[in-house]
């Protein structure tokens, strides 16, 4: 097993035509993730290598069966997109797009909210990698294999030096979800969580935060509330000074709110061990899955 | 990105808001001419983002033109805890009867916007809120539904607002919100907002933060970005393209990613190092960014040692070499560089890197060996160059 994206995944790109877009979706595609519609509107009837293009999301649905959306198009138009995946009755929409407006994101978190068995994942996000299964988006999957951690980021590069460390001392992913860096992000740390915690394949989830919001408090309560498997959390961003924002939208220290110290505290009052390191990190998940 | 008070308010001004009327000044002649032109009394308040002028000197009445003179020279320069005063605000005196707080922030646990309103204002409202919390009414608006005159009407009358006061404030707060989303800001707090004798409503005060992803929706905004706030290092890399935050310490640092550079950051300071800035070279970076990322770094004086750590996903470490070398080509450095990469095509980099055999540069294999090394070249290089 292993969480939202696997072998029944048919995915439709929305800005496929795009270099980016071309370039990450053909590389999903040899990664073994079905593929099966782009989407860019006035170029319905194209194709790039082989992936049939349309003009709308729901044709994709009705002549392809997409049933996930991967969101690549610029942040102007990434909203409307999203939107839209949500009105063809995609189930899984997974943003990639960067600098999407906050009020933008509110309006599509609210809409979202209100439409029954649809998830958004990001946006700003790295994507999802199931390995030996999946990868939809931007992660470099020939690092990560198989295996029994599942694993639940803000951050893209991070994930992956996480990741790299379990790798190195032999453990695998059951899954790999980067739920973004940006203020409103379409799935919490919790939801993938409650999603790990059902998986009979994950043993243990990492959950790696950062500097900004409440999400990792929030988490924390959960986690004591509702999970029986081991977590590890990493939080980056102690040396972050207030009111700066560090590259994520989302990473910003407002007064004393949102610190990296806070964060921890919270998690290791409710049980959960973090990491200083990323290093440290994935020794303390190999600990705990050795023991 | 943050807005001065009087930008604040011609913004307010532009939605309809009632502000004191004002001009901003750069020059002593300037806020002369200003309150010459407003008349007097008028206020000269320092425009900085960063709360505490008044305490700090950087607010006067000024009853007379000597008065503006005096106050504007001795204002216009100042420094407010390390923000150097550029503007002066030249605004009418304005009779207060009361003294109430209103804001709106993007409220990003709620994901909703969430409107506040108290009528002791002009003081902390961070102490209003410990200390007496039922004198701040909060509503969060549905996003959806936008703000309702019912909405208004609920808070005034929560928060204690005297009878006559109802519909002018709730009024008000339908204003603020609408520049709330029509400006697409992550905060707008007024404080104080008054009641004038005649009972007038009105905001004495603007603090504004917009969404800068939100920016090319709004030039008019995005002009206002004022250089004069940033320091140079920051200014450099906002030109380039750049993701840059200016630190104390003495460690310049890249990476690719911002979770990975403010990890980074961290197991630097936790190597006993102190790191001199935060940038995020971005995913598929090309040579010339590595380029133009070095020189942003060295051009920080204080920088002793460079760190590059970088776990290719969309970048590619052969991009990431290429770029080094060509940087020791235009900038040579004389500063030593540890380097660590790894991810896509980390091999073909760290080849291309052994074999330029650049000078003062050294690689890692790991990012806690890569801290490790770039703390103690810190350390030493005062004496090593």
């Amino acid at each position: 097993m292993s969480v939202l994206v696997d072998n029944d995944t048919r995915l439709v790109v929305t800005g496929i035509t795009g270099r980016e877009g071309t370039f990450h979706a053909t590389n999903n595609q040899r990664y073994g993730t079905q593929v099966v519609a782009g989407v860019t509107p006035g170029k319905g009837g194209q194709d790039v290598e082989g992936i049939p293009v349309f003009d709308t999301i729901g044709e994709s649905v009705e002549k392809a069966g997409a049933n996930t959306a991967m969101i690549f198009v610029p942040p102007r138009f990434a909203a409307d997109s999203i939107l839209e995946a949500a009105d063809a009755g995609i189930g899984l929409i997974i943003a990639i797009t960067e600098g999407i407006p906050a009020h933008d994101e509110l309006r599509v978190y609210t809409q979202l909210k209100r439409t029954p068995d649809v998830r958004l994942v990001g946006p700003n996000c790295p994507g999802i990698l199931s390995p030996g299964k999946a990868s939809v988006g931007i992660i470099p999957a020939s690092f990560f294999k198989q295996g029994n951690v599942g694993v639940v980021s803000r951050s893209g590069t991070l994930t992956y030096q996480i990741g790299n460390e379990l790798a190195q001392r032999g453990f695998g992913n059951s899954s790999i979800v980067g739920i973004g860096g940006d203020p409103v992000p379409g799935s919490s740390f919790i939801d993938v969580i409650e999603l790990f915690e059902a998986d009979p394949e994950t043993e243990l989830i990492v959950m790696s935060g950062e500097i900004g919001g409440s999400a990792e408090e929030e988490a924390a309560e959960y986690i004591a509330a509702h999970v029986t498997k081991p977590v590890v959390a990493y939080i980056a961003g102690f040396t972050a000074p207030p009111g700066k924002t560090m590259g994520h939208a989302g990473a910003i220290v407002s007064g004393t709110a949102g610190t990296a110290k806070a964060k921890a505290e919270a998690l290791e009052a409710k049980g959960v061990r973090v990491g200083r390191t990323p290093t440290e990190t994935a020794e303390i998940a190999m600990q705990l899955l050795s023991a | 990105m943050d807005l001065l008070e009087y930008q604040g308010k011609q913004l307010f001004a532009r939605h309809g808001i009632p502000v004191p009327s004002g001009k901003p000044a750069a020059t002593v002649e300037e806020a002369v001419a200003a309150a010459e032109e407003i008349g007097y009394p008028c206020v000269v308040k320092a425009q900085v983002l960063i709360g505490g002028r008044g305490k700090a000197g950087g607010v006067k009445l000024a009853k007379d033109r000597a008065e503006a003179e005096q106050y504007a020279a001795d204002i216009l320069g100042m420094d407010i805890k390390g923000f150097t005063v550029h503007e002066v605000w030249i605004e009418a005196a304005s009779d207060i009867a009361e003294e109430y707080y209103a804001s709106i922030v993007f409220d990003r646990a709620a994901k909703a916007p969430l409107v506040m309103l108290s009528t002791q204002g002009g003081m902390d409202i961070e102490e209003v809120a410990e200390k007496t919390p039922q004198a701040l009414a909060r509503l969060h608006v549905d996003p959806l539904l936008g703000f309702q005159d019912f909405h208004g009407r609920k808070l005034a009358f929560a928060a204690g607002i005297p009878a006559d006061l109802i519909r002018p404030v709730g009024a008000m707060l339908a204003k603020l919100y609408a520049t709330f989303t029509a400006e697409e800001a992550m905060l707008i707090e007024v404080n104080p907002l008054i009641v004038t004798p005649e009972r007038d409503v009105r905001a004495l005060d603007a603090k504004v933060t917009l969404d800068g992803n939100a920016l090319y929706r709004h030039p008019d905004n995005a002009a206002l970005r004022d250089p004069s706030n940033e320091d140079e290092q920051e200014q450099m890399a906002h030109e380039r393209g750049l993701t840059y935050v200016k630190l104390d310490g003495d460690i310049g640092i890249l990476g690719n990613g911002a979770g990975l550079v403010m990890s980074t950051l961290d197991v630097v300071a936790q190597a006993g190092g102190a790191p001199a800035n935060f940038l995020d070279a971005g995913g598929g970076s090309k040579a010339d960014a590595i380029v133009s990322a070095v020189e942003v770094i060295l051009s920080d004086a204080k920088v002793r040692a460079v760190l590059f750590n970088i776990f290719g996903g969309i970048t590619r470490c052969d991009e990431v070499a290429k770029g080094l070398i060509e940087a020791f080509d235009v900038v040579k450095p004389t500063v030593p560089f540890v380097v660590r990469l790894d991810g896509t095509n980390d091999v073909e980099g760290r080849r291309l890197l052994a074999e330029a055999n650049l000078p003062n540069v050294t690689t890692a294999a790991t990012m806690n060996e890569a801290a490790a090394k770039v703390v103690e070249l810190a350390a030493g290089s005062g004496v090593a160059a």
